[in-house]
C-alpha cells in the first residue's frame, strides 16, 4: 500500500509536467488543427532559458525564504516570456505562411523545426545532460510512510496555480471568448470582427509560456536537462492531450496527471525502460477504441 | 502499336548500365562503398515515396521498418540463434515481415486524421529500437548482433569486398524503381493519390480509403525490409542506434529535397544529401582547419537536415524535380490568378 501511494505522489508531480506541456499541443491542435512536434522542444529550451538567468543571478547553494521565492518568481517569469516569443516567431515566420497549404507542408514544417531547435540547444549546451543548480532545498516530509518533497509539491502547486490561471483566461476575458471562437468557425470569428491573427499568436505565446513554465518545472524536479528530452516528453505530453480529448483544456490536464501516474507506476511495477512502451501503447489503444479521448467529444471531419 | 520498350525505359537502362560500370572504372573501395550505402538509402527513399509522396501519408517513423527488416535477417541469419536461413530467401521473407509490421501499426491508425497518423509513426519509430535495445536476451541490447551470414552466389560467398553488394543494391533499386513505377500508374497508384488530393471525395467515388493506405504502408515497409537486409549483411552488425528517429528525419528530407511523388527526384535527393553527409561535411571541416578554424560541420548535419524541411516547405515544397501533379497541389492555396491559371495547365498536363 505504501509503495502505491509512494508512486501516486511520484507519478501526480510528474503530471504536473505533463500537463503543463499538454496544454500547449491541446490549445495549438484546437485552434488550427496542428501537432506542433515542436512544443516539446520549446519545453526543453524552457529549462535551457532558465538555466541560463539562474546563471545570470548567480545562485551558490541552497535558497531559503523570500530569496527562494523571489528567485522561481522571476526565473520562472523570464523563461515563460522567452519560450512565449520563440513560440510567437515559429507561428509568424513558419507556421502562418502555411495556414491554407496542404496539411502535409505544416506537419513536415512542424518537424524540422522541432530537429532545428533540437539541435541549436545541442550547440548551446553541448550533447550531454546538463545539471541544474541545485538552489531548491531538499526537504521532505513523511506521512504515514510515503515520502513528499518539497520539490514535488512546488511542482504540483505550480501546475494547479498555471491550469487556474489559463482556466479563468480563456473562460472570462475578453481574448479567451475571442480564441474559442476562433478556434470553433476561423472564418465565422473573422467576420465578427476578431483579428484571427492576433488570436493565433496569443494561443502560440500562452502555449509555449506554459510549456516554459515547465520546463523550468522540470529542471527543479529532476536536476538536470538535456537537448533531447523535449522529444519523449513532447511524446507523452501529446498523448496526455489526446488521452484527455484533443482540444480540451480540462482533459489536457486529466490526461496529464494520468499519463504522470501511468508512467511512475510501469517504473514501479514493470521497469522504467518500457515506460515510453507502455505510455504509447496507451495512445494507440486511445486512439482506437476512443479517438475522441475521455472528456473530448467526437467531431465529423471537416470538408 | 506501342513499342515495346517505351524511349524512358531505354533511358534508364542506359543509367543503370553507366552506373553498373562504375567498379570498373572506378577502383577506389571507399568509392564504392559510399556509393553501396548511398543505394541503400536510395532504396529506403523510394520506399518511403510510396507512403509519403503517393498517398500522402506523413511516416515519421520509417527506420523503424528498417530496423524490423535488418534485425529479422540478423536473427535468422546468424550464429546469435544458430538459425541460417539463406540470404535470397531472408532478403524477401524480412521484406514480408516488415510489410506485416506495416500493417499491424497501419490497421488501427489508418482510420484516423493524418495528423494522428504522423505522431504515432513517431512513437512506433521510437519504440522500436527501443525494444530491440530493452529485449537484451535476444538482441545484446546495445551491442547489437555481429557476424551476420554473407550473402553467397553459387557458392560463393560475397566477403568484404563492397562490389558485390554494390550490384545488390544496383538490382534492388531497379526492382524498386520498376515496382514504384508501376504502381504509381496502376489502379492503386491512381487510388492513392485521389486519397492524397481529397480524401473525403476519395472515398465518395468508392475507393476503399483504409485498404488503399495500408497497401501503402505495407508496400513502403517493404522496401525498407529489402534495404534492411541487404545493408544489414553488407555491415554484418545490426544494433539499435542505426535506426533511430535521426535516420527516419534524413529519409524524409531526401524525399522533401528531392520532390515528393517523382522517383527521380527522390533518387537525386537521397544522393545529395548522402554526399552531403559523408563528403561534403567533412570535407568543409577539413577545408576551415586548413584557416586554423576549429569548426566541426559534421555537427551540423542534422541542422542541417531540419533546415531542409522548413526552408523547402516555405520556399519550393515541390522539391528541386517536382512531380507536376505533386506541384499543382502544394501551391493550391495560392491566390494569384496568372498562377492559378498556370497550376490548371500544369494540371491538366499532368493528367
Amino acid at each position: 500500500m505504501d509503495v502505491f501511494l509512494q508512486q501516486l505522489v511520484n507519478g501526480l508531480s510528474l503530471g504536473g509536467i505533463y500537463a503543463l506541456i499538454a496544454l500547449g499541443y491541446t490549445m495549438v491542435y484546437g485552434i488550427i488543427e496542428l501537432v506542433n512536434f515542436a512544443h516539446g522542444d520549446v519545453y526543453t529550451l524552457g529549462s535551457f532559458f532558465s538555466l541560463a538567468v539562474l546563471g545570470l543571478i548567480g545562485i551558490q547553494g541552497e535558497l531559503h525564504g523570500a530569496p527562494l521565492v523571489g528567485v522561481i518568481a522571476f526565473t520562472i517569469v523570464c523563461a515563460m516570456l522567452l519560450c512565449g516569443l520563440v513560440g510567437v516567431l515559429l507561428e509568424r515566420f513558419a507556421y502562418r505562411p502555411l495556414r491554407n497549404a496542404p496539411r502535409l507542408a505544416l506537419l513536415i514544417t512542424a518537424i524540422g523545426l522541432s530537429f532545428i531547435l533540437e539541435n541549436i540547444m545541442q550547440f548551446w549546451k553541448g550533447p550531454s545532460p546538463v545539471p541544474f543548480p541545485g538552489f531548491f532545498p531538499d526537504a521532505a516530509v513523511t506521512l504515514g510512510g510515503v515520502l513528499i518533497e518539497a520539490k514535488q509539491v512546488i511542482v504540483v502547486f505550480l501546475a494547479i496555480v498555471m491550469m487556474a490561471g489559463l482556466q479563468f483566461f480563456v473562460y472570462n476575458t475578453k481574448l479567451g471568448k475571442a480564441m474559442r471562437a476562433t478556434a470553433q468557425d476561423r472564418e465565422a470569428a473573422q467576420l465578427m470582427g476578431i483579428n484571427i491573427n492576433t488570436t493565433i499568436a496569443l494561443t502560440f505565446l500562452i502555449g509555449s509560456a506554459l510549456a516554459g513554465a515547465a520546463g523550468f518545472v522540470s529542471g527543479v524536479y529532476y536536476g538536470t536537462t538535456w537537448f533531447f528530452n523535449g522529444f519523449s516528453a513532447g511524446l507523452k505530453a501529446f498523448t496526455a492531450a489526446v488521452l484527455g480529448g484533443i482540444g480540451n483544456l480540462a482533459g489536457a490536464m486529466l490526461g496529464g496527471f494520468l499519463i504522470g501516474l501511468i508512467e511512475a507506476f510501469t517504473t514501479q511495477f514493470i521497469s522504467d525502460q518500457w515506460s515510453n512502451v507502455v505510455v504509447f501503447t496507451v495512445l494507440i489503444l486511445v486512439l482506437v477504441f476512443r479517438p475522441a479521448g475521455l472528456l473530448g467529444e467526437s467531431l465529423p471531419n471537416k470538408v | 502499336m506501342r513499342a515495346f520498350f517505351a524511349r524512358s525505359d531505354v533511358r534508364a537502362a542506359e543509367i543503370f548500365l553507366a552506373v553498373g560500370l562504375i567498379p570498373v572504372v572506378d577502383l577506389n573501395g571507399a568509392h564504392i562503398n559510399f556509393l553501396t550505402d548511398a543505394g541503400a538509402f536510395v532504396l529506403l527513399a523510394l520506399g518511403l515515396n510510396i507512403v509519403v509522396g503517393f498517398a500522402g501519408l506523413l511516416d515519421l517513423g520509417y527506420a523503424a521498418f528498417f530496423a524490423i527488416g535488418s534485425y529479422a535477417y540478423a536473427m535468422l541469419a546468424s550464429p546469435q540463434f544458430g538459425i541460417h536461413i539463406p540470404f535470397w530467401i531472408m532478403l524477401f521473407g524480412a521484406s514480408f515481415i516488415a510489410a506485416i509490421f506495416g500493417i499491424l501499426l497501419g490497421a488501427p491508425t489508418l482510420r484516423l486524421r493524418g495528423d494522428y497518423l504522423a505522431i504515432v509513426t513517431l512513437g512506433f519509430g521510437e519504440i522500436v529500437p527501443q525494444t530491440f535495445l530493452n529485449l537484451s536476451q535476444y538482441t545484446n541490447g546495445p551491442n547489437g548482433i555481429g557476424t551476420l551470414d554473407q550473402p553467397t552466389v553459387f557458392g560463393l560467398r560475397f566477403g568484404f569486398n563492397p562490389v558485390p553488394y554494390f550490384y545488390l543494391i544496383l538490382a534492388l533499386i531497379a526492382l524498386a524503381i520498376w515496382l514504384a513505377n508501376n504502381l504509381r500508374a496502376s489502379r492503386l497508384g491512381r487510388a492513392w493519390m485521389a486519397i492524397r488530393e481529397d480524401e473525403l471525395a476519395a472515398a465518395h467515388m468508392g475507393i476503399n480509403t483504409t485498404a488503399a493506405k495500408l497497401a501503402a504502408f505495407a508496400l513502403g515497409a517493404s522496401f525498407s525490409g529489402l534495404a534492411g537486409v541487404a545493408y544489414a549483411s553488407k555491415l554484418q552488425l545490426v544494433s539499435p542506434d542505426q535506426f533511430q528517429f535521426n535516420v527516419s528525419v534524413f529519409v524524409l528530407s531526401m524525399l522533401v529535397l528531392g520532390g515528393m511523388g517523382n522517383i527521380a527526384g527522390v533518387v537525386l535527393g537521397s544522393l545529395i544529401l548522402s554526399s552531403v553527409d559523408r563528403f561534403i561535411l567533412p570535407q568543409l571541416t577539413n577545408f576551415v582547419h586548413g584557416f586554423g578554424l576549429d569548426w566541426d560541420f559534421t555537427n551540423a548535419r542534422f541542422l542541417l537536415y531540419g533546415v531542409i524541411l522548413v526552408g523547402m516547405m516555405l520556399l519550393r515544397p515541390e522539391g528541386l524535380l517536382p512531380s507536376r501533379q505533386r506541384a499543382a497541389e502544394l501551391h493550391a492555396d495560392r491566390s494569384d490568378p496568372g498562377a492559378a491559371a498556370q497550376e490548371q495547365e500544369l494540371y491538366e498536363r499532368a493528367l
